[in-house]
């Protein structure tokens, strides 16, 4: 059984290897690392994470700065997402009157909102709206940009949204019925039926919305007046023609990614098995 | 007997007013007296979970009116229990906390609850399930659940739609013989809806034979059989023969009619 496992594991690890060995192939073929540095380059970078590469600080740092601005804008987003959803999920009336408009941005990218975000915010900050005084607090602070928490917290938004519809319109009628017979009220069957029935779909709703909330980070950390996070290390490191930091940063993101990702994963498949037995 | 439930002219016309209106019950008259237990027996589609729905107040009636307690019927009411066929347990909450759900909505102190839910529990023999979940159990145990979860807010009329519907045949018959047990126990009211013509004479008081033809019911029978019932009486033989040829003349009637 044992041996089995390794196989797979050892299985699962071709590819990735197989990838890394044509990457460094080419990287000594072409033997241009302005264009394509060498895998060892990046495993350098990583090795010597904390130092302060371009100006812009350690990778941690960085790292850092992206995670709080997603945790943010997130927030947010799920904050907006939740309670609308499942109004609009059981309220008819709440969904013909939402649906049409919120279905017209759905399909707008989170960068086709740069422009605007900008005009309307500029460089307008946390700290600033919030008056901090002048000094250490407001200078981290001031790398929390409006924009990019809009645009992150956008990009939460609909996937949330969506699956919390999806599922509380999912929920069985036959569980709302039997327990309106067993005499529940009208909020008994939000918190008692309703939230819980559609709770994988929400798990499941946190997870792409934490994914696009991600992918969304990179395009607001590209703003003007950004000025740190793993967005902005790449779009500088390019400006630069360090083509090992963007790599390096792409895999930042990569990883972190698939790591939340996991995570949401996990706290599916060990808290909702039930869901996965409804018939 | 008092009278427990008193249905006056009910019909009901799903869509009525549209092309597709379908008529499904008219002018449906009957009473149910208090701890009377009731079969509705009927084809497929003849109305039977219609009239049932609303009985527990699901569903409205587009003519006549049902009365509890000479009360008119509006809404869904504690106490008027339900037994679905099938899924309706909460598959999230464990089976005792699916017991305890009818309680909690009532805001019983916890105690209270525990006690209680014990008591049904143990009642319907499923101590050693408490803490599983329902796609943890078998059909059978599901509908043990879910009878108890009913009785346990201590209903005066408990409505069951075909809640033995989905098991097999022999899962079926135990569960027959515990649902008797039980209502020996806690005397309620129940009106029980079947399409078995032998589910019925084995339960019923009182068997109401509803038609498809007429959305109505064409004929109610007295079961003057004590219990337990024994399937080699001749008595139960002689009604069950009655039954289902009042069925089968129903069907060809039916068809005379297309
Ligand atoms: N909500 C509804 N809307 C329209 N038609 C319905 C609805 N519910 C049931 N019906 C129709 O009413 C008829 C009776 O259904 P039902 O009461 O479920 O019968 P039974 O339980 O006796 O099989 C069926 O033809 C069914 O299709
Ligand atoms: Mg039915």
């Amino acid at each position: 059984m044992k041996l089995k496992k390794f196989f797979e594991f050892a299985f699962s690890l071709i590819m990735p290897a197989a990838f890394l060995c044509l990457w460094s192939f080419i990287a000594w073929k072409m033997n241009k690392p302005a264009q394509l540095p060498a895998p060892g380059v990046i495993v350098d970078n990583f090795a010597n994470a904390f130092d302060n590469f371009i100006g812009l600080g350690s990778i941690p740092r960085n790292v850092a700065y992206s995670l709080t601005r997603v945790a943010i804008g997130y927030s947010i987003g799920v904050a907006l997402a939740l309670p609308l959803g499942l109004i609009m999920g059981y309220y008819k009336s709440a969904r013909l009157f939402l649906e049409n408009l919120l279905s017209i941005f759905k399909p707008i990218p989170a960068i086709a909102w740069q422009p605007i975000v900008l005009g309307w915010f500029g460089v307008l900050s946390i700290a600033r709206v919030f008056n901090l005084p002048y000094g250490e607090t407001y200078a981290i602070w001031d790398n929390y940009k409006i924009s990019m928490i809009f645009l992150i917290a956008f990009g939460t938004f609909y996937p949330v949204w969506g699956n919390v519809v999806f599922g509380v319109t999912s929920v069985q009628k036959t569980l709302i019925e039997s327990a309106r017979v067993l005499g529940a009220s009208t909020w008994d069957i939000f918190f008692h039926v309703l939230l819980p029935g559609c709770t994988p779909h929400i798990v499941n709703g946190l997870r792409m919305g934490l994914t696009s909330s991600w992918v969304c980070l990179v395009s607001a950390e590209m703003l003007p007046g950004s000025m740190c996070g793993i967005g902005y290390l790449i779009t500088h490191a390019y400006e630069v023609s360090r083509m090992d930091l963007v790599i390096t940063g792409m895999i930042c993101i990569g990883f972190i990614g698939a790591l939340l990702d996991g995570i949401f994963r996990l706290i599916s498949t060990r808290c909702f098995t039930w869901a996965s037995h409804i018939q | 007997m008092e009278t427990v439930i008193k249905v006056e002219h009910v019909g009901k016309e799903f869509d009525p007013g549209k092309k597709n209106a379908l008529e499904v019950l008219s002018d449906v008259s009957f009473e149910v007296k208090e701890n009377e237990f009731i079969c509705i027996v009927g084809p497929s589609g003849c109305g039977k979970s219609t009239l049932l729905r609303i009985l527990s107040g699901l569903e409205s009636a587009t003519e006549g009116q049902v009365l509890y307690r000479g009360e008119p019927l509006r809404e869904p009411r504690r106490e008027i229990g339900v037994v679905f066929q099938n899924y309706s347990l909460m598959p999230w909450l464990t089976v005792r906390e699916n017991i305890s759900l009818g309680l909690k909505f009532q805001r019983v102190n916890r105690q209270e609850i525990r006690k209680i839910v014990q008591e049904y529990l143990e009642m319907i023999g499923m101590e050693s399930f408490a803490e599983a979940y329902p796609h943890e159990l078998s059909g059978g145990m599901r509908q043990r659940v879910a009878i108890a979860r009913s009785l346990a807010s201590d209903p005066d009329v408990v409505l069951m739609d075909e809640p033995f519907g989905a098991l097999d045949a022999y899962t079926r018959i135990l569960l027959q013989k515990e649902l008797l047990r039980i209502w020996n126990l806690r005397r309620k009211t129940i009106l029980f809806v079947t399409h078995g013509v032998d589910e019925s004479v084995t339960l019923a008081d009182r068997i109401l034979l509803m038609s498809r033809r007429n959305h109505n019911i064409v004929h109610t029978y007295d079961v003057d059989m004590e219990r337990p019932r024994d399937r080699t009486d001749p008595r139960y033989g002689r009604l069950t023969q009655t039954l289902l040829e009042a069925l089968e003349q129903e069907q060809v009637q039916e068809q005379r009619l297309r």
